[in-house]
């Protein structure tokens, strides 16, 4: 299993060779507050990696949720869809948002690995 | 690399120690370090305010008196409501104007018998301290008091809570005030507020307002509430935010606060007009002055947030308004917002489309407040 990091607070989790699954990290959704709505990506639909597919919305504020990685969306949270609030509840497990297909699973190794996105995230405002 | 801009540093309320003992998360606000959730949250601070008691620090409103014989017939001189004829104890809504009608704030003022008590928003006060002195500082006394916090209690419980601490105090109704004594100092008080539920704000010497706010944590109704719910609440009670739903652009008759211009001041009252954009805002009261665009209420029709500075449009797709503040409502959990729409588009049960993220949410012009007011009018 692989989790790597965005520098726009996605997590993406690679477990076997299967879909990698996408959410917002514990940082992102402390510094968003109560989350209220979700807009999750449409299924079949394929994203360039960086190209907005989601939004988040707490009561104060929206945010662009990104595609992590190139590839196709399989699946999204339709239990985040009804209880957004998941995303703050569980943020790396129930809470997750979508699962992707890679087109290209070299995309993942830029991406920061839990120590260096725990410095990132204690430095983001 | 071009060197930055020095922002002054951020000012400090007297809770300041407190919020962040408290855990708060701070943010700069009107020039100030203030809290906008404690670790509770937003939801569950606006639920709290809504059933018991949110204490919110708004220490950095201004505060100040105008004193002196004239006082009155002068700020009467500066705002389309009627300050003259104010009983002593009786507190009052007004605005500030700008020659051409425009909001310069929206404040609140009480006449306390020997001057008049006025509080501005936070981010004006500067403004409209300069704009009063320099109006109507030849005929009174205008005496900021920035060694005064401001404390709000606010909710169905607030009451119960602050008379512990405070005997007497319901003895007030809404948009009343009176000095109360407290530990030795005097506090000013109002029925009144900002989130649409019964409450009082506080005025409080600097050197008391830490204990007080200890004193008012320490009831088991109150618990503290940040600037975030606070704005989800005034936005359930269909009130203005300055600087999003009112501003020197918008006059007091577009805004729909017609309520708020007693009979006096305007065409066929004892002081018709006398205050600047007279002409323009009588002139839109009588219907001679075209009112091109109204503020209104807006639910919408799908669980979508829609966001100030979302653009409305007709069946057609024609642009026909912007939203002006919105969010979704805690206490109703459904998108509200407010709007600026042409005045064709502004009578409740009217439909509009906002566009989010390029897609139409469709929305429904309501009437306001989206949650009923709960003012104690004995």
């Amino acid at each position: 299993m692989t989790v790597k990091y965005t520098p726009e607070h996605e997590w993406i989790k690679l477990e076997g060779g299967g879909p990698a699954t996408v959410g917002i990290t514990v940082h992102a959704q402390d510094a968003l507050g109560d989350v209220v709505f979700v807009d999750l990506p449409e299924v079949g639909r394929r994203y360039g990696q960086g190209e907005v597919a989601g939004v988040v919305e707490s009561v104060k504020a929206a945010a662009d949720v990104y595609m992590p990685v190139t590839g196709e969306v399989t699946e999204v949270n339709e239990a985040l869809r009804a209880d957004p609030s998941l995303a703050n509840s569980d943020p790396l497990g129930q809470g997750w948002f979508f699962k992707v297909k890679l087109a290209n699973p070299a995309e993942l190794e830029p991406l920061m690995d839990e120590t260096a996105y725990g410095e990132f995230a204690k430095n983001a405002s | 690399m071009t060197a930055a801009t020095q922002d002054p540093p951020l000012q400090r309320t007297p809770l300041h120690a407190l919020h962040l003992e408290l855990g708060a998360r701070m943010v700069p606000f009107a020039g100030y370090s203030m809290p906008v959730q404690y670790p509770a949250g937003l939801m569950a601070e606006h639920h709290h305010t809504r059933d018991a008691a949110g204490l919110f620090d708004v220490s950095h409103m201004g505060q100040l008196r105008l004193a002196g014989p004239d006082a009155a017939a002068a700020f009467e001189t500066l705002v389309p409501v009627d300050v003259v004829d104010l009983p002593a104890g009786k507190q009052r809504y007004g605005l500030l104007l700008t020659d051409e009608g425009g909001i310069i704030d929206d404040l609140m003022f009480v006449n306390r018998g020997d001057d008049l008590f006025v509080i501005v928003n936070g981010a004006c006060k500067v403004g409209d301290i300069a704009h009063i002195r320099e109006r109507i500082g030849s005929r009174c006394q205008v005496v900021p008091l920035p060694d005064r916090g401001l404390l709000a209690l606010q909710g169905p419980k607030a009451v119960h809570a602050l008379r512990r601490l405070v005997p007497g105090v319901d003895k007030l109704v809404f948009m009343t005030g009176g000095a109360f004594a407290w530990d030795g100092g005097e506090l000013f008080i109002t029925r009144s507020g900002y989130t649409g539920e019964d409450g009082f704000e506080i005025s409080v010497h600097e050197s008391q307002a830490q204990a007080l706010a200890r004193a008012l944590l320490a009831q088991p109704e109150v618990q503290p509430i940040g600037l975030g719910a606070r704005n989800s609440l005034r936005l359930e009670a269909g009130l203005c935010l300055y600087g999003n739903d009112i501003d020197t652009g918008t006059t007091p008759v577009e805004a729909g606060l017609n309520w708020a211009l007693q009979k006096v001041r305007r065409s066929g009252g004892a002081r018709a007009g006398g205050f600047p954009g007279a002409s323009r805002i009588l002139g839109q009261l009588d219907g001679s002055v075209p009112v091109a665009r109204k503020r209104v209420g807006l639910v919408a029709l799908e669980r979508v947030p829609v966001r100030e500075h979302t653009e409305l449009q007709d069946a057609g797709g024609r642009k026909v308004g912007e939203v002006t503040s919105g969010l979704l409502g805690p206490t109703l959990g459904k998108p509200i917002a407010m709007a600026y729409v042409e005045a064709a588009f502004a009578s409740p049960g009217t439909r509009v489309n906002a566009l989010v993220r390029g897609k139409p949410v469709p929305m429904e012009v309501s009437a306001m407040p989206f949650v009923p007011n709960r003012y104690y009018r004995g």
